[in-house]
């Protein structure tokens, strides 16, 4: 569909939406604009969905009576941070006049994460690390197509927090330290 | 001088930039490919389920918002596009760019991470 000229022009016409089409035909300042806000928010919507799963993922870990009460206390602290990401990205997306995306049912993330295959604390670790270190690479990666700066810091800042908690779980899993950096993105 | 060398930069700067003469994407390697999904990919999708993203068994010769029970953005679902291997290069080189209101923003920077994912989604049949 994408190999040859006509076709990435037809594809691509397909394609356009209003973001698309201003940035075509040089749209006035305020148009793109509007359009650009209207991606921040498609994409902060995406992290904030992105933070209601780590939310109960880690319920469902301290839910699960697998963990013992030092790591249930982690649990609970990074749970906490990953509230107060949902309550900044809400703030953003408001900001930007967008509408936050509701989160899903407990019973719908225990069947998209698996929860019953869950049967030791170590399943649960390595769960939270794979979210958390896929959560430290989301947000580094959607950094280049953030619109606005104030949104860079936003998920920089974030994604540094993902990162303390992969290292911590990393740790407790026993995982080697990366021989070569960089060890995100 | 410069006004006549303009139409030729221009000219030049078009082909460059163009597909027809764009280096041909490296080799992928689909064991690198599962670590990097798993990894960079892993915090919103899965193989078998929709989550944050959809679910990507099968993706590769699919068309684009067609998984059933996934919400797509509107954008995506009449974009018209069929993830080939050559579609998901340059969707995840840059989503917005090819898909303007998407809400995938994730860029996957490095041409031989792309083509080991894509490597590795080719056999999640």
């Amino acid at each position: 569909m994408m190999g040859t000229r006509r076709g990435i022009i037809s594809g691509g016409a397909k394609t356009l939406s209003a973001a698309g089409l201003f940035a075509l035909m040089g749209a006035s300042g305020s148009a793109r604009a509007a359009a650009n806000s209207s991606q921040d928010v498609a994409l902060l919507n995406a992290a904030l969905g992105l933070e209601h799963e780590g939310i109960a993922a880690y319920q469902l870990g301290a839910e699960s009576k697998l963990l013992q009460t030092p790591v249930l206390q982690v649990a609970v602290t990074f749970q906490g941070h990953h509230k107060q990401h949902r309550d900044d990205l809400v703030a953003a997306i408001k900001r930007l006049g967008g509408a936050p995306v509701a989160a899903k049912s407990m019973d719908d993330y225990a069947k998209e994460l698996n929860a019953g295959s869950l049967k030791s604390q170590t399943d649960v670790l390595k769960l939270a690390l794979k979210l958390e270190r896929g959560a430290t690479n989301a947000y580094l990666g959607i950094i280049p197509t953030l619109g606005a700066s104030d949104l860079h810091t936003l998920a920089a800042r974030t994604a540094c927090d993902e990162a303390f908690h992969t290292a911590i779980l990393a740790n407790a899993l026993g995982e080697a330290i990366p021989q070569k950096a960089p060890l995100f993105g | 001088m410069r006004i006549r060398l303009a139409p030729f930069a221009a000219l030049f700067l078009f082909t460059a930039a163009s597909p027809l003469h764009a280096a041909a994407p490296p080799a992928g390697d689909p064991s690198r490919g599962a670590e990097i999904y798993e990894s960079h990919c892993g915090a919103c999708h899965s193989l078998d389920a929709n989550r944050v993203g959809p679910k990507h068994r099968g993706v590769v010769g699919r068309k684009a918002g067609i998984v059933p029970g996934f919400n797509y953005t509107r954008a995506l679902k009449s974009s018209g596009i069929v993830w080939t291997a050559d579609a998901l290069d340059r969707w995840l080189s840059g989503p917005a760019k090819i898909v303007p209101g998407t809400a995938m923003g994730f860029v996957l920077s490095s041409p031989q991470q792309r083509a080991d994912v894509i490597a590795y989604l080719k056999q999640q049949k």
